[in-house]
């Protein structure tokens, strides 16, 4: 019996250690698969590098802007760029929680309620291009040439009334893409969440990424409002064209902003600053305006952004020139 | 290769029946798991390896902690003990979502644990698969440990074995019943893309596993990837499963010859 005991223990003894060793193979072959497999970012050098974490939205992420930006950063200050891409209302919380260090986001509203927290400095907005009004071509409701907020209008009377080829998919998501038509509604004299939300089956909100909203919208033959960047990146796939591309209201302006809260580290504000130099700088404005890449990589006829030094559009004030040197609310600084 | 080959033939089946387009996506998918495999493709085989060393790293220390706990409360009679197993099975249904943001609460660095600076790595994400699969694993364990005979028990007692000769003896009946809770940790953990999102962030190079990969490639309407990735996913799964299968039953050789024959 004792014996048996022994033989128990060591055999459990065994498991662990068996598990451990292939633990440990895992752990040793990470490292060494890492150099050889993915040279330019986060490699080798990672524990010496400082760290920067960036929070944007899943549109802009998705556009692959980033991507093509982050070795042009990382190779001038020498930095490990981490980007974490979430829906804009987790963004803003996540940088709120001081636990991302700059922000690059596309909603003005929200945006300027945490620039009022004190939750950032520096604020730039350094690109836009426009928010589309996309739906089947065939364009069931008759919306082509009207501005957004007749669109809108439109849209709702026929749904309402039981047109059942009209259809809109809302982000619902409280995504930047979502407060864009939010404040369209507002413009068109409606109260969104009595007049719009539970208006009927015409308005259905999807409470998913712009790239499945779309997806959504081609499946169902519905249009949704989306921004052109994510557009043109999908619309291969899609079975949706433009309808309504102007209008003021659909402006859709990027901006980058340092995090701040008394615990953030000098020096991770400090490169915060520096990347927003880096975005804001002749060169990076230049590889913007050039960026025209759809998700496989594939060239397409049109540049995705437009970079604020190729002009400011109509009726908007943008900082895109002073260097971001602040390093404390103004509050206490002046 | 000649699964390849078919696949092709049926692309060009499916380009006359348009309707089909998304069997597409699933054969594409194969064929293109089966390219990303062959080929060893860098960036796909680091995140599988991310992947591996995040779900196996968070089932061994589940395991060493729910199976000895789970052991205890088994072997040990108190208050409220049903109450505490009703509990564990309750938290076996709680959603990946919200133990990932539990978990970022915790370690935010505006939490309480915010200090380690755990957020956005692979070993916070560790942390938040571990809480995740501690329950459904010490359940598990406790009805493993309650499924061996009494008998048994009862005759090592009758035999006079100790009270820890009693407990080795009742794992060692138990442990293909242990291992099941193991294999069902690691899967849930391997398969689960709320803590892996939440906690840590889908950062390229850095913290992106298999699941959070298939949930960005979906959303940017890259179906057949995402099916490839998938069936990496279960590849790896598999050579995990088999590699615990074969150390179980390579164990259950040993212990039959020194026991002195096979057991029913």
């Amino acid at each position: 019996m004792t014996k048996n005991v022994h033989v128990g223990f060591i055999s459990i003894m065994f498991v662990l250690l068996l598990l451990t060793a292939v633990f440990a193979g895992c752990t040793g072959t990470t490292p060494e698969q890492t150099p050889a497999t993915t040279p330019a970012p986060a490699a080798t050098t990672v524990a010496e590098k400082e760290k920067l974490l960036l929070a944007t939205t899943t549109s802009l992420y998705d556009t692959g802007l980033l991507n093509y930006l982050e070795p042009k950063f990382e190779e001038k200050y020498n930095v490990d760029l981490l980007i974490t891409s979430q829906g804009t209302g987790k963004a803003i919380e996540l940088a709120k929680n001081g636990d991302a260090d700059v922000l690059l986001v596309h909603s003005p509203s929200q945006e300027k309620a945490f620039m009022d927290g004190g939750n950032g400095l520096n604020r730039r907005t350094f690109a836009y291009n426009y928010f589309l009004i996309v739906g089947p071509e065939n364009d069931p409701a008759g919306i082509k040439g009207m501005t957004p907020e007749e669109a809108f209008k439109t849209l709702m009377q026929k749904g309402k009334a039981g047109d059942t080829k009209v259809i809109f998919v809302s982000r619902g998501d409280n995504s930047g893409t979502h407060s864009a038509e939010k404040t369209i509604w507002k413009n068109a004299k409606y109260n969104y969440s009595v007049d719009v939300q539970k208006s009927g089956t015409w308005y259905v909100e999807a409470g998913k990424g712009m790239g499945e909203t779309l997806q959504m919208a081609s499946e169902k033959g519905a249009y949704t409002l989306t921004d052109e960047g994510t557009f043109l990146a999908y619309a291969n796939n899609l079975n949706l064209v433009p309808i309504v591309s102007e209008g003021s209201s659909l402006l859709n302006l990027y901006s980058v902003m340092t995090v701040y809260n008394a615990n953030q580290p000098p020096e991770k504000i400090q490169m915060a600053n520096n990347f927003i130099n880096f975005l804001i700088s002749q060169e990076t404005m230049a590889d913007i305006g050039r960026y025209d890449m759809d998700k496989d990589g594939n060239k397409l006829s049109k540049n995705l952004f437009t970079p604020m030094t190729a002009g400011v559009p109509p009726g908007v004030t943008a900082d895109f020139t002073t260097p971001a040197t602040d390093v404390k609310p103004a509050a206490a600084t002046t | 290769m000649i699964i390849g080959i078919n696949l092709f033939s049926r692309g060009r089946l499916l380009r006359t029946f348009p309707e089909l387009a998304h069997l597409n996506d699933i054969t594409e998918g194969i064929s293109q798991a089966i390219h990303l495999i062959v080929t060893l493709n860098p960036e796909v085989m680091q995140i599988a390896a991310l992947s591996l060393y995040i779900s196996l790293s968070a089932t061994i220390l589940a395991a060493l902690i729910a199976i000895p706990v789970g052991g205890l409360i088994h072997f040990n009679e108190f208050y409220g003990k049903r109450a505490l197993i009703v509990l564990i099975q309750t938290l076996y249904s709680v959603p990946t979502v919200v133990v990932g943001l539990v978990v970022y609460l915790m370690i935010s660095r505006s939490g309480p644990l915010g200090f380690f600076g755990l957020l956005f790595t692979p070993e916070g994400m560790i942390l938040g698969q571990t809480v995740l699969i501690i329950p459904i694993m010490m359940g598990l364990v406790i009805s493993a440990l309650g499924g061996v005979d009494r008998s048994i028990s009862d005759t090592l007692i009758a035999l006079g074995a100790t009270g820890s000769q009693t407990i080795f003896e009742i794992i060692k009946e138990a442990r293909y019943a242990i291992l099941s809770a193991v294999v069902l940790g690691f899967g849930r953990a391997i398969a689960e893309v709320g803590v892996a999102m939440m906690i840590g962030g889908n950062i390229r190079g850095h913290t992106r596993v298999l699941t959070t990969a298939i949930t960005l490639e979906t959303g940017m309407g890259k179906f057949g990837f995402s099916i490839a990735l998938g069936i990496i996913l279960l590849a790896v799964a598999l050579i995990v499963v088999v590699t615990l299968n074969l150390i179980t039953s390579g164990l259950d050789q040993d212990t039959q010859q020194l026991a002195g024959g096979p057991r029913g």
